[in-house]
């Protein structure tokens, strides 16, 4: 038996979410104002997925670290592993925006990818 | 040399203003202190940027990315300088524009322009602003230069946090040092409701199990060279700590994430009367400030919280400093009751077009019409189901021939 209350997050109407399932997996969800509080309430409930966003090491002066992120969600449970994965890794050559850094992490089908260029124009 | 448009900082408003006044037929000069484009979006490697403009949830990094290839591209038309590394360390009216006085890798330069737009972003409110008792160990520090040192540098704050204040930077730095292993002791908030968005405070909080205390805050710092503890009390509603309620929590870090406050030093010596709400510059609808040739965009203006609306300031700031020729001082005031936390432009200046308005509420409403008033005329309505201050909102309204502008606010029975 779930009974779990929390705050739906895909607008900005933030309706308070009530859950309840009973034996058969029938979820009955209350306070949503829309149907896709429902979609949302039961994801949460069955297969809660998260964007990963986080920094690896690299070989370069200017840019010690690069910012990378997952280029879809991961399963919540996964995000600690793919964070330990990603603590090992080390760049050791130019990188654009976009660049896959590692393909289907943690064998969850989404590649983790960089959101900024190693190479920047600086001056002085 | 003689600029039409000169924008200070390079952040998300800046770069957006640059891009568009040269679009508008503008020579500009973009200036930025820092060796890098980007502003404080460098900093930003969660995602959450651009839902508005592009559809997708993009890292702070990879939005201001785009902004970038576009003033690369841009650049080669000719009509944009770019200037890092410079700090504008003066400005002075002349009698067609202005001077800037640049100060650059030990060097100083003069240069001319005959509009400013300030993109100069806010600044962080400091420990020291919000009067906390007892020493002055490391470890206590504001959360942008936390986000800072762990996302540019790499380097680790400390093991055990205590968040004060439910700021956004606040609640995504709770998660990241979570993700790095630190162990996040809770946030708490003097207010009693949360100063950051929703989706932050479900995904940055509960999903770690980080508690969230509202009604509290830290009173004192405990520890000689590094900190090793704070007193939480808990606040009354004037935000007064209750007497009786201390607690002491052992912890080796303080993250403060206790408010935003636009950056106008410079604007300041130039005269631009700032606004008492927003503490950035009174504006019209063209985002000029009430001294001729001077703009503001972005968070130099008011704090945003989305950078969507940060880049759509800067554009129209931009615009507006390209093509407008005149300058009106007649300008219709904008009013509101104690309803709103702000609203923005707060000028308007006779035109057919109908304005954007930007506006927060001052505290938490359910179920609210927002009517704004021509004298006795309603001009415009909007129902809203939830109304945050976290949470700001923009309404287009018709201005053609108005004498008044008047935001209310009515409870929906």
């Amino acid at each position: 038996m779930i009974n779990r209350t929390f705050t739906c997050i895909v607008c900005p109407n933030g309706c308070k979410l009530n859950v309840t399932a009973s034996e058969d997996n029938a979820f009955i969800v209350t306070g949503n104002k829309c149907k896709k509080g429902i979609e949302f309430a039961e994801n949460e409930i069955l297969n809660p997925k998260r964007m990963l966003t986080t920094t690896v090491k690299t070989n370069f002066d200017l840019m010690p670290y690069l910012p990378v992120r997952t280029d879809n969600e991961i399963p919540k449970e996964k995000v600690f592993e793919v964070m330990s994965i990603l603590r090992k890794t080390v760049i050791e050559k130019n990188i654009k925006v976009g660049d896959i850094i590692i393909e289907n992490i943690s064998n969850t089908g989404v590649n983790v990818i960089a959101t900024m260029n190693t190479e920047e124009k600086r001056y002085g | 040399m003689k600029y039409d448009v000169a924008v200070i900082g390079a952040g998300p408003a800046g770069l957006a203003a640059a891009i568009s006044a040269e679009k508008h037929g503008a020579k500009v000069v973009l200036i930025e202190r820092e060796d890098r484009l980007g502003g404080v979006l460098k900093q930003c490697i969660h995602d959450g940027f651009g839902l508005i403009r592009y559809g997708e949830k993009l890292s702070g990094c990879e939005y201001a990315n785009r902004y970038i290839d576009i003033l690369i591209e841009r650049m080669n038309y000719g009509n944009i300088e770019l200037k890092l590394k410079t700090f504008v360390s003066k400005v002075d009216k002349i009698d067609d524009g202005f001077n800037l006085l640049l100060s650059s890798r030990g060097k100083l330069e003069n240069i001319k322009s005959e509009k400013i737009i300030f993109a100069t972003g806010c600044r962080e409110r400091t420990p020291k602003q919000v009067s906390i008792h007892g020493s002055r160990p490391s470890g206590v520090f504001t959360a942008g230069l936390a986000q800072y040192y762990l996302n540019i540098n790499g380097q680790m704050l400390g093991k055990k946090c205590v968040i004060l204040g439910s700021g956004d930077i606040g609640l995504i730095m709770a998660r990241r040092l979570t993700l790095e292993g630190a162990n996040v002791l809770g946030v708490y908030e003097a207010k009693d409701s949360p100063s950051g968005l929703t989706r932050n405070i479900y995904q940055c909080l509960e999903d770690f199990d980080i508690p969230l205390y509202l009604s509290h805050t830290v009173t004192r710092l405990h520890g000689r060279n590094r900190l090793e503890g704070v007193t939480i009390s808990r606040v009354d509603q004037n935000m007064v700590p209750i007497e009786g309620t201390e607690e002491y929590i052992s912890c080796d870090t303080l993250i403060v994430s206790v408010g935003l406050i636009p950056e106008n030093e410079l604007p300041k010596t130039l005269n631009v009367p700032l606004s008492k709400h927003t503490k950035g510059a009174i504006v019209n609808q063209y985002y000029e400030t009430e001294v001729k040739g001077i703009y503001a965009c972005g968070n130099a203006l008011h704090v945003n919280d989305l950078v969507d609306y940060v880049s759509e300031s800067g554009e129209e700031a931009g615009k507006f400093a390209a093509i407008r020729d005149k300058f009106e001082q007649e300008a219709v005031e904008v009013t509101f009751t104690s309803d709103f936390g702000y609203v923005v432009p707060q000028k308007i200046v006779k035109d057919t077009e109908p304005a954007t308005f930007y506006f927060r509420t001052s505290k938490i409403r359910e179920n609210v019409i927002v009517k704004v008033y021509d004298g006795d005329k309603e001009i415009f309505k909007k129902k809203y189901l939830n109304l945050k201050p976290p949470e700001m909102e923009k309404i287009k309204v018709p201005i053609d021939g108005v004498s008044e502008i008047r935001f209310v606010m009515e409870v929906i029975q």
